[in-house]
């Protein structure tokens, strides 16, 4: 058994990227359902009682999220969706649009009908332009058949969707900055308070969703929050879409129930079949680039000696000593060979390239510690430099306009945490690090034999 | 009027007083430094981070303390807030966090910058930055170019404030400078060759907390230590023509606006008293001016006050 | 050096839209609320972008007229994203995916491959003009890597031998 899925059910089957065969499968009845008998507040309540939480990686309650949502008269507000999916590690959104984009254009317009909004916004990355055509058809296609444009199914209720493209940017996954781009302004985040539930696109009230918690909303709608906050555990409800990657048998995008175990998702036949050319597994990074790697030890079970599920709870239990996160569910997977100080290197080069150079702490913070990285990958560092990364990480940590700085922190914090010496192992005898990996950690210790 | 207590002192503000503006209200050692943020140019502030403080109760309706420390530049204070500033431990260790990174890539050319002396970087640095560098790696360098007739651009001094860029879009019509590219290789420039000469982009010079917009008139002609500011007007069309002019003898080497203790652009009858060009650049005689009398300047700078034990010891006293 | 760049030929090359392009622009325009066309500028430079291969100033600046907006702000916006290109480019520009997971699975070799049979390095533009190779962030394809994207397509799963069919096969279109 593979579990119950919820937004790729219909997936295999064949056209279901286009309108006709994604209404005869069912289709659009959310949209009837919520245009017809209910109200926009009806619609919030169900989001409410599903428990569905931001799929983007904060985690954030969506019905919560809906709810602050300032309503002044007579000025518009937007509901923005975010496919700008750069989180390495992570491809969900990707498939989900590419495979079946009218869930997405479904979840759209009952999500704007429930707030309110007669203008939504698709941003999604420049790199996914042929994503961007595809979204553009089915829009299209929505308007043929009366699903968008004005007067929806005779319910007075009006509805464009304009689909803009990013320039190639992966701060624009910050909402703010998102907002800022949509603007046609560098991707520079805002200062909060105000947030974008007040003060958004345009200086509206805007929603800001990923595209995967807009496309949850459907079976929410069509089959009642209750339904949906049975599936899973406790404040993990329904399911969720990760995208494992790395050195896996079967790397792809699964849909799981929250709940499922880690080492379940890992090694079975349902989902990743193990690690790939029989190795054996060296650390995972459980939920996109920015949350904390785990070592092979702490992945299947926690600290605690509990089985590691798939839940926001789960991953994250014993804090950022012995936990992780969600995140994005970008399950990247490390094998015996994998350098984890080549991997926090690139990392750290990845946010040191994408830091918008706004605040000081991130702009210089990045690039430093991309730069000493680089050198204790390459055999040049010192034993001092481990301990002026982890100073350096605390100094940006907390301390930036928005997290990005967050989120090159703690990676790099995690990876001295559990590999230190792997670290040290680089300083210790360079040119070994030059020719091979330092492999597998034995023992939990974290000093050098 | 709500109330709000900086570092053990109380005061009452307006509902909307960001925390540095209550701050500033009460003066001395708990106003936090501002390095981006300019009370004249609406929109800034928020960027360098030099001005977080620890807020140790958010407001009397809900006193819990905010976990991360606050830029006190673009946070409200509410009624009932309780701010530490001077007083806490953490905000000095990550103040002096904040001013590392600004020196990372600074560079070491205060002996040949014309901004030493009346430098906020270089103050901060004495505060707060540490004796030694932790940076091994390379600095990145600009070349310096002339963005105009009138002033010059040493990137390599820019700490991206976007104050300058302010200046552009609020005081002229044709803004043609703003921040390229992005993370640390951000940059002011024009992009294309182009050159900043509008009537009012001078005050780019008054606004930049460092040395990167520098005066080309007055490039080198002296340390600002050795020159004695004068209070002076003269009659514009353009500006206010109050300013102060930076004399060695009869001779006029330097004009600026002039600039209260935190070194912003001073208001006069209720109106920021921005110069013009002409006033700035082009008014080097003795008879463009009526000289009112010697101006007094804060001399904030370690340099010109030698207040670099002291500044250090208050700072530990305090803690303590 | 980036900062005041020459007015050399180079940078002055011109550009004019076509009147079909003109007509998307306008239809780009009119997606958002009025006085809200600043909006559309991510979306137009991708446009002049797929029709002249790279970003001129003048068609910056043209944008900047369309727009009604100053210069230096298209400016600011094409240096902040990463797709657009702003030196002349190869015909083909392969932009070869270098984060993490691409990585675990033998990112780097492809790119020094490559690097090898076209005779380049990261950055540079092959001899007979066909190709510029550009190492990127994350492209969101993750599970699918190694990967290149050219032209808005993606190339995934790649092997060195895979890379040398799509060399052969590029060279062959562009006879």
């Amino acid at each position: 058994m593979s579990g119950k899925k919820l937004l790729l059910e219909n997936i295999e089957i064949p056209g279901i990227e286009t309108f006709e065969i994604y209404r005869k499968s069912g289709g659009y009845a959310s949209v009837e359902k919520a245009l017809k008998t209910m109200s926009p507040d009806a619609v919030v309540e169900e989001v409410k009682k599903s428990g569905l939480r931001g799929r983007g990686g904060a985690g954030f309650s969506t019905g919560l999220k809906w709810s602050f949502l300032a309503k002044p008269e007579g000025v518009p507000r937007y509901l923005v969706c975010n496919a700008d999916e750069s989180e390495p590690g992570t491809f969900k959104d990707r498939y989900l649009m590419e495979k079946i984009p009218h869930l997405l254009i479904e979840g759209m317009i009952t999500a704007s009908y429930a707030l309110g909004a007669n203008q939504s916004f698709i941003y999604i990355r420049g790199e996914y332009m042929w994503i961007l055509r595809i979204l553009q058809q089915a829009i299209a296609e929505a308007h043929q058949h009366g699903f968008l444009g004005k007067n929806i199914l005779g319910s007075g209720y009006d509805l464009e969707l304009v689909v803009a493209p990013g320039g190639g940017a992966y701060i624009c996954g910050e909402e703010t900055a998102l907002l800022e781009s949509l603007e046609g302004k560098r991707g520079n985040p805002r200062m909060k308070p105000p947030f974008p539930a007040v003060k958004g696109l345009w200086g509206c009230p805007t929603v800001v969703n990923n595209v995967e918690t807009i496309a949850a909303v459907v079976p929410i709608v069509n089959h009642g929050g209750e339904h949906y906050a049975s599936i899973g555990i406790g404040k993990s409800t329904g399911t969720k879409l990760i995208s494992a990657c790395g050195n896996l048998v079967r790397p792809g995008v699964y849909e799981i129930e929250m709940g499922l175990s880690v080492e379940e998702f890992i090694y079975g036949d349902n989902y990743c079949r193990g690690i790939a050319n029989g190795k054996k597994l060296k650390a995972c990074v459980p939920g996109g680039s920015s949350v904390p790697i785990l070592p092979h030890y702490l992945v299947c079970k926690t600290e605690a000696g509990q089985d590691r599920l798939m839940t926001y709870e789960s991953l994250a239990d014993g804090g950022f000593k012995s936990g992780s996160m969600l995140g994005s569910g970008g399950f990247i997977v490390f094998d015996e060979d994998q350098c984890v100080v080549r991997n926090t290197w690139n990392f750290a080069r990845f946010y040191a390239h994408e830091s918008c150079g706004q605040c000081s702490p991130c702009r210089e913070g990045t690039g430093w510690m991309e730069k000493v990285l680089n050198r204790l990958e390459h055999g040049h560092g010192n034993l001092r430099d481990i301990d002026l990364l982890a100073d350096i990480n605390k100094k940006i940590e907390g301390n930036t306009i928005c997290p990005l700085g967050d989120a090159a922190a703690w990676p790099v914090a995690a990876a001295i945490r559990h590999f230190r010496d792997e670290f040290e192992w680089h300083v210790k005898e360079p040119q070994g690090a030059q020719k091979r990996n330092y492999g597998m950690i034995e023992e939990k210790s974290t000093t050098l034999a | 009027m709500i109330k709000v207590t900086i570092d053990d002192i109380e005061i009452e503000v307006e509902p909307g007083t960001t925390i540095l503006n209550a701050a500033r209200k009460v003066g001395g050692e708990i106003v936090p430094p501002a390095m981006c943020y300019y009370s004249k140019l609406p929109g800034t502030g928020g960027k360098c981070r030099t001005c977080l403080v620890e807020v140790t109760a958010g407001s009397a309706a809900n006193p819990t303390p905010m976990p991360k420390l606050v830029p006190s530049c673009s946070t409200n204070c509410m009624d009932g807030m309780v701010v530490k500033n001077s007083t806490s431990e953490r905000v000095f260790e990550n103040r002096g966090g904040i001013v590392e990174f600004l020196l990372i890539n600074h560079p070491l050319d205060c002996p040949v910058c014309d901004q030493a002396g009346e430098c906020h970087l270089q103050d901060l640095a004495y505060e707060h930055g540490a004796q030694k560098t932790r940076y091994e790696e390379e600095r990145r360098t600009f070349e310096p170019i002339e963005i105009g007739e009138n002033i010059k651009l040493h990137m390599n001094r820019c700490i991206l404030c976007y104050r300058c860029v302010h200046v552009a879009n609020q005081l002229t019509e044709d803004r043609v400078h703003g921040v390229l590219y992005r993370g640390e290789h951000s940059e002011i420039s024009t992009y294309i060759e182009n050159a900043l000469d509008t009537d009012f982009i001078g005050n780019v010079i008054d606004v930049c907390p460092v040395g990167a917009l520098t005066d080309r008139t007055a490039r080198f002609k002296s340390r600002v230590w050795f020159l004695k500011p004068m209070e002076a007007e003269c009659s514009c069309s353009k500006c206010s023509g109050k300013a102060v002019l930076w004399m060695f003898g009869d001779e006029i080497y330097r004009v600026t606006t002039r600039k209260d203790q935190y070194d912003e652009v001073e208001s006069i009858d209720d109106k920021t008293a921005w110069i013009c060009d002409e006033c700035r650049f082009e008014k080097k005689d003795k008879s463009n001016w009526n000289i009112i009398g010697p101006r007094e300047v804060d001399r904030h700078s370690v340099i010109s006050q030698g207040k670099y034990e002291t500044k250090i010891g208050q700072h530990h006293k305090k803690i303590e | 050096m980036k900062t005041h760049t020459d007015t050399s030929n180079k940078y002055s090359e011109k550009f004019e839209f076509s009147p079909e392009s003109l007509a998307k622009v306008n239809d780009l325009i009119a997606q958002y609320p009025e006085g809200k066309q600043k909006s559309a500028i991510l979306a137009i430079l991708h446009l002049v972008q797929e029709e002249n291969g790279w970003l001129t100033i003048n068609a910056m600046d043209q944008v900047a007229v369309i727009l009604g907006i100053k210069p230096i702000e298209v400016y600011e916006v094409v240096t902040f994203y990463t797709m657009f290109h702003i030196e002349p480019v190869g015909k083909h520009v392969w932009e070869v995916c270098r984060t993490g997971p691409c990585m675990l699975v033998g990112s780097d070799k492809i790119i020094e491959h490559i690097e090898k049979r076209l005779d380049i390095k990261v950055g540079e533009t092959s001899a007979d003009g066909l190709f510029t190779l550009k190492t990127v962030e994350c492209l969101g394809a993750c599970g699918y890597g190694p990967m290149f994207q050219c032209k808005g397509k993606n190339y995934e799963h790649l092997t060195t031998e895979k890379v040398d069919e799509l060399i052969e096969q590029f060279r062959n279109e562009a006879k």
